[in-house]
């Protein structure tokens, strides 16, 4: 199938100072693509290359087959809700809503048609007689939402649409999304530097640093398998464990060592066939550390660490350890006996682990 | 430094001293208002006194017998020069010149100010520096070289011509007006229209003129009061027939001939002041109505 947006080699540069280089992404009809990054990585910047807002320095955009690198924003068939809302604020709701159509030209019936449509399905229908001034928080982003929506175009951009919003209405206003991109079957494009909002809306997510996609893929594959150590990092709450290890390959296999605190090295035991170079950083996720004997699976292995602190979360229980000289986070469930200061068994799920080079942080395995 | 004779919270009992600096201010603001009334106060009883009374009474005292004469004379009789039709005439120049050159001036400065706030071009800063370096250039640097033009354009001597040295001298201070009012605006609004399919001069219109009444306000303020009390634009590019009333009015106080007719200059100047205090008053209202109305938060 056709990709719907298509992004080749696009260079961005403010005077000599490159914003974007090479970046290449395709997404098919009804993908919800992500990009997400640390504030500074050119996300947003992006975001506004795809709608036309900024010229873009090298490289090609098209949208439903079409090459639009030089089409103006009004006629690339796209809608776009900002981060501020940018709600006009002299009109009314229903004149904010409609007056996209009224600029194309659209007839008055239909107009009123579309609005009625959109606004019984955001539930605004009290309010298009308000003025944007007049709303809370929730129900203008409702307002910017609906006039993307009126608007049925091939492509939806949103640009940090809830970093506004208070926690608990992001979590409502981030469903409400997720469930209008399944009824609508559309195609959205999405921009947030919450990775959990990437984890939880996205069909595919694009990480980036500073202007260079570092990987993509879909939620899954970015979670269980980064690609380097910044998106092991910045991908997971709490973050991935990111430990130094040493690396033998004997007659049973590859032997990993982690330096203890208290002096004699943990051995792990791995059945990866890949040559690895001597020193790496193993990445292993809390939840793929458990407590021995409540994880099962046939790479699992266990070894009595140090516990330097618990902390009850509820549901579940951190324990932070201390293993190659970092600090260790192991996600057990909320009864556990842990004891600060106590040795406990972990286990050590190895089916789930990730290699990277220390030296470019790149993925090994 | 802090006050630590503050008084305990609560309903403070009004204490005597307290009450006695509340008085004290009362009066101290209630002398500066008459010292600043005291002139119009003179002006407005001299205007209606008879020239008997203004040569045998006193400059402060009110008039014993009113007489509106000299408003009469100041509005349709007084002489400037050989012509005795008062100030009439040279009322409605100064509405011809006043009215076009505001509006005119101030749509130029919205629309500069839009451009520049919102349409990141190269040089933009430059250009909105050099018009910002207008505003620092005394009118009399300016007579000689606008001069020269209004005559190669034609327009020497008549009301157009000085509606064009209005406008062009007032640009540069619209433009600030609008700049700094139009930049505070975010720029998604742009982006937001854009998408949406409008144009440069359709955002112009349906978006920011709607949303400038405040900053229109001003500059209207500003504009009016800038070319309707101006003198010297309006002597020097001017002739017969085509003065603005403050070079008539300066013609009647100076074109008396034997006795000085106090109640008529008097009552011309007030005349030539008022519409700027009507401008005031009525725009001024709006001003405050435009700043509390909220409608500019998005």
């Amino acid at each position: 199938m056709l990709p719907i947006l298509d992004i080749q080699s696009l260079n961005k540069s403010f005077g000599s100072v490159e914003i974007l280089k090479d970046i290449n992404v395709a997404i098919q009809p009804g993908d919800f693509l992500v990009l997400v990054g640390p504030s500074g990585c050119g996300k947003s910047t992006l975001l506004n290359c795809i709608a036309g807002l900024e010229p873009i320095s090298g490289g090609a955009i098209s949208i439903g087959g079409r090459d639009m690198t030089q089409v103006s924003p009004k006629d690339r068939d796209i809608a776009m809700v900002f981060q501020s809302y940018a709600l006009y604020p002299t009109m009314s709701v229903a004149k904010n809503i409609t007056f996209g159509m009224k600029v194309r030209g659209i007839d008055a019936a239909t107009q009123a048609r579309k609005l009625a449509e959109v606004a019984r399905q955001l539930q605004i229908e009290p309010l298009l007689d308000r003025r944007p001034g007049q709303l809370s928080g929730g129900q203008r982003q409702r307002v910017a939402m609906g006039r993307a929506l009126v608007r049925d175009p091939k492509l939806f951009l949103f640009d940090e649409p809830l970093s506004n919003l208070d926690a608990k209405l992001r979590v409502s206003m981030r469903s409400e999304i997720k469930k209008l991109h399944q009824n609508l079957g559309a195609t959205m494009v999405y921009v947030t530097h919450d990775q959990i909002e990437a984890m939880t809306l996205a069909t595919k997510i694009v990480v980036m640093k500073g202007g260079v996609v570092q990987q993509v893929g879909t939620p899954a594959e970015i979670y269980n398998h980064p690609a380097n150590l910044f998106v092991a990092d910045f991908m997971g709450s709490p973050a991935m464990n990111l430990i130094p290890a040493r690396t033998r390959r004997d007659k049973n296999g590859l032997q990993i060592e982690i330096a203890r605190p208290d002096g004699s090295p943990m051995i792990l035991h791995s059945e990866l066939q890949r040559e690895l170079p001597e020193d790496v950083i193993l990445g292993l996720r809390p939840e793929d550390i458990a407590e021995a004997g409540f994880h099962s699976g046939r790479a699992v292995q266990a070894s009595p660490c140090r516990i330097d602190l618990v902390e009850p979360a509820g549901a579940d229980t951190y324990v932070v350890s201390q293993l190659g000289g970092k600090q260790v986070t192991a996600r057990l469930h909320a009864e556990t006996k842990a004891q600060p200061g106590a040795m406990l068994d972990l286990a050590f799920d190895l089916a789930k682990v990730s290699f990277f080079a220390p030296d470019t942080g790149e993925r090994l395995n | 430094m802090t006050d630590f004779t503050a008084s305990p919270p609560g309903p403070a009992p009004r204490a005597p001293g307290r009450i006695a600096l509340r008085w004290l201010l009362f009066i101290l603001l209630g002398l500066f208002a008459l010292f600043y009334l005291m002139p119009l106060f003179v002006m407005v009883t001299t205007s209606l006194k008879s020239l008997e009374e203004i040569r045998s009474g006193s400059l402060v005292a009110f008039p014993r017998e009113l007489t509106f004469d000299a408003w009469r004379t100041a509005w349709s009789g007084a002489c400037t020069g050989i012509q005795c039709e008062g100030l009439r005439p040279y009322f409605w120049n100064s509405v011809l010149l006043a009215v076009p050159a505001v509006l005119i001036s101030t749509f130029l400065g919205a629309a500069n100010g839009y451009i520049i706030a919102q349409w990141n071009f190269r040089g933009a800063n430059l250009i909105f520096s050099a018009m910002l370096f207008g505003c620092f250039i005394p009118f009399q640097v300016v007579l000689l070289p606008m001069a020269r033009m209004l005559g190669m354009m034609g327009l020497a001597g008549t009301i157009p011509g000085l509606i064009f040295a209005h406008v062009v001298y007032g640009i540069g201070f619209t433009t600030l007006f609008f700049r700094n009012f139009y930049v505070t605006i975010p720029s998604d609004l742009v982006k937001a229209a854009k998408v949406d399919g409008a144009g440069f001069f359709r955002i112009f219109w349906s978006i920011f003129l709607p949303l400038s009444l405040p900053i229109i306000v001003v500059t209207v303020i500003w504009q009016f009061t800038q070319i309707w009390n101006d003198f010297l634009f309006g002597v020097s590019f001017s002739q017969a027939g085509t003065q603005p009333v403050t070079v008539a009015l300066n013609n009647i106080v100076n074109s008396t001939t034997g006795v000085k007719e106090y109640n008529v200059d008097m009552a011309a100047a007030i005349i030539a002041g008022l519409p700027t205090l009507l401008v005031y008053v009525v725009a001024g209202k709006y001003f405050i109505r435009g700043l509390t109305a909220g409608s500019v938060k998005g």
